[in-house]
């Protein structure tokens, strides 16, 4: 069974990758280009630590084969900050208390950005709803949604 | 307890762009050794667990064309195409416009990641009993346009769910789009779970009622979860035709469709309190489309 020659943008930047069919997008940013955000915890698209960004829409990168990655863009948490600039997503979980040991936080953010790329002013309903998919075992939740509610007014401005 | 691989098995992976290649490949292939997938959102957690065997290549339908559109007109009315995500049904400001029902029953289904990914015809196809968008489709009527290298048949479907599971489609056949004809009313999605939108439904409730003049013109109930396949509560629906609505006719109605699901007992809820809860629903959903 052959390699799949495949082409992408990862968080701006171009790659080009040979990969399995059997090879999933999560196994392919944490293993072979090293970007360990997204995590492993189900594997089985149940609790969100694996999200990331593709196409413009948030994913569970566990259940999508890496040979989809092929002339997609994708984003992970590692692309969200500017340099030592965070994205207002990131500052508000650090202001608010949004994490504690952080594990959910990745796939988490990711959802939050999606969230917010499609409601730029989503109530707490539409919060909880928009991380629906994201389990955090330590927070009970409360700071989350109020880290990603004060991030929704940061950006106002924009980004 | 269910065993879950990290690791996929090993298996080839084809994006035909032509669908005449695309069904030869599945026609020419033993049955199970090719999988169409769309979204993955169950095929990729059934290979893991070992509950679908490996196939020796998995068809991604992405590449065909002409599949993930959502479109009505008078004649056909809604049709929704294989390829079109279930995010993008909830949102669809024609499923909105014309079928409000079936963008909330999506919305109920699982998380924004797997409906970003995830299809209203790979949910149908999947055919488990519990599937929150088969009761509304129910509701009106929908039916499946299947397609194999021999030619085209349109399965309603009611006839599309032969068990838990299982659907009529043939091992050479696929799904390109779900049709439901033009139909006047006003429906709702009642999903009984015990969070609101990652589990699956304990009870799946939909009515679909056309009313005038204070009466039930025309009724339809879909009960999910609480019978082999997704189904019509018929008797119920018998019960209100032609009826003046009230809380008696409503109440009527409601206990005679939770004699008519046949639920099991499992890990989620009894058999008991599922029938509760389906009588329950029914009531609930009939008076907030009718009494409003």
């Amino acid at each position: 069974m052959e390699l799949k020659h495949i082409r992408f943008v990862i968080n701006g930047e171009p790659c080009e990758l040979r990969v399995p069919p059997w090879r999933t997008l999560l196994e392919m940013i944490r293993e072979d280009l090293k970007l360990t955000g997204a995590k492993e915890a189900c594997g089985q698209g149940e609790c969100g630590a694996c999200t990331v960004i593709m196409g413009g829409k948030s994913v569970n990168s566990c259940l999508v084969p890496a040979v989809e990655a092929d002339g997609q863009e994708i984003l992970t948490i590692e692309g969200l900050a500017r340099g030592d600039e965070l994205h207002p997503l990131q500052e508000a979980f650090v202001e608010h208390a949004g994490m504690q040991c952080g594990f959910c936080t990745p796939g988490m953010i990711m959802s939050a950005k999606f969230l917010l790329d499609t409601n730029g002013r989503p109530d707490t309903a539409q919060i909880k709803d928009g991380i629906a998919g994201n389990f955090c075992r330590c927070t009970g939740y409360t700071k989350i949604v109020e880290s990603i509610s004060a991030a929704a007014e940061a950006l106002k401005g924009g980004r | 307890m269910a065993i879950s691989y990290k690791r996929l098995p090993k298996f080839d992976y084809v994006k035909p762009i032509d669908m005449q290649d695309a069904l030869d490949l599945l026609g020419r292939s033993e049955k199970g050794k090719a999988i169409l997938y769309a979204g993955g959102t169950d095929v990729i957690p059934k290979i893991k667990t070992r509950s679908i065997s490996a196939p020796d290549v998995l068809i991604d339908l992405k590449g065909l064309p002409g599949l993930d559109g959502i479109s009505y007109d008078d004649q056909k009315g809604l049709t929704i195409g294989a390829l079109a995500s279930i995010y993008s049904v909830a949102h669809s400001p024609v499923v909105r416009a014309r079928f409000p029902l079936i963008a909330q029953a999506a919305s109920t289904i699982a998380s924004t990641q797997i409906q970003n990914r995830g299809t209203i015809v790979g949910n149908i196809c999947n055919a488990v009993p519990s599937a929150d968008s088969a009761p509304a489709l129910l509701c009106l009527g929908a039916e499946a346009v299947c397609i194999s290298r021999t030619g085209e048949r349109h399965i309603g479907l009611r006839d599309f769910f032969t068990g838990p599971g299982r659907t009529a489609l043939e091992a050479d056949e696929l799904v390109t789009e779900i049709r439901i004809p033009p139909l006047s009313g006003k429906g709702v999605y009642h999903k009984l779970s015990p969070r609101s939108r990652m589990d699956l439904a304990v009870v799946g409730v939909a009515v679909f009622v056309d009313t005038g003049n204070g009466e039930f013109k025309d009724v339809r109930i879909g009960l999910g979860a609480v019978s082999p396949t997704p189904m019509r509560a018929l008797g119920a629906e018998a019960v209100l035709k032609g009826e003046r609505i009230g809380d008696q006719v409503i109440q009527e109605a409601a206990r005679k469709a939770s004699k008519e699901a046949s639920p099991i007992d499992d890990h989620r809820a009894s058999a008991e309190y599922r029938r509760l809860m389906v009588e329950v629903l029914v009531k609930r959903a009939l008076k907030q489309v009718a009494l409003n």
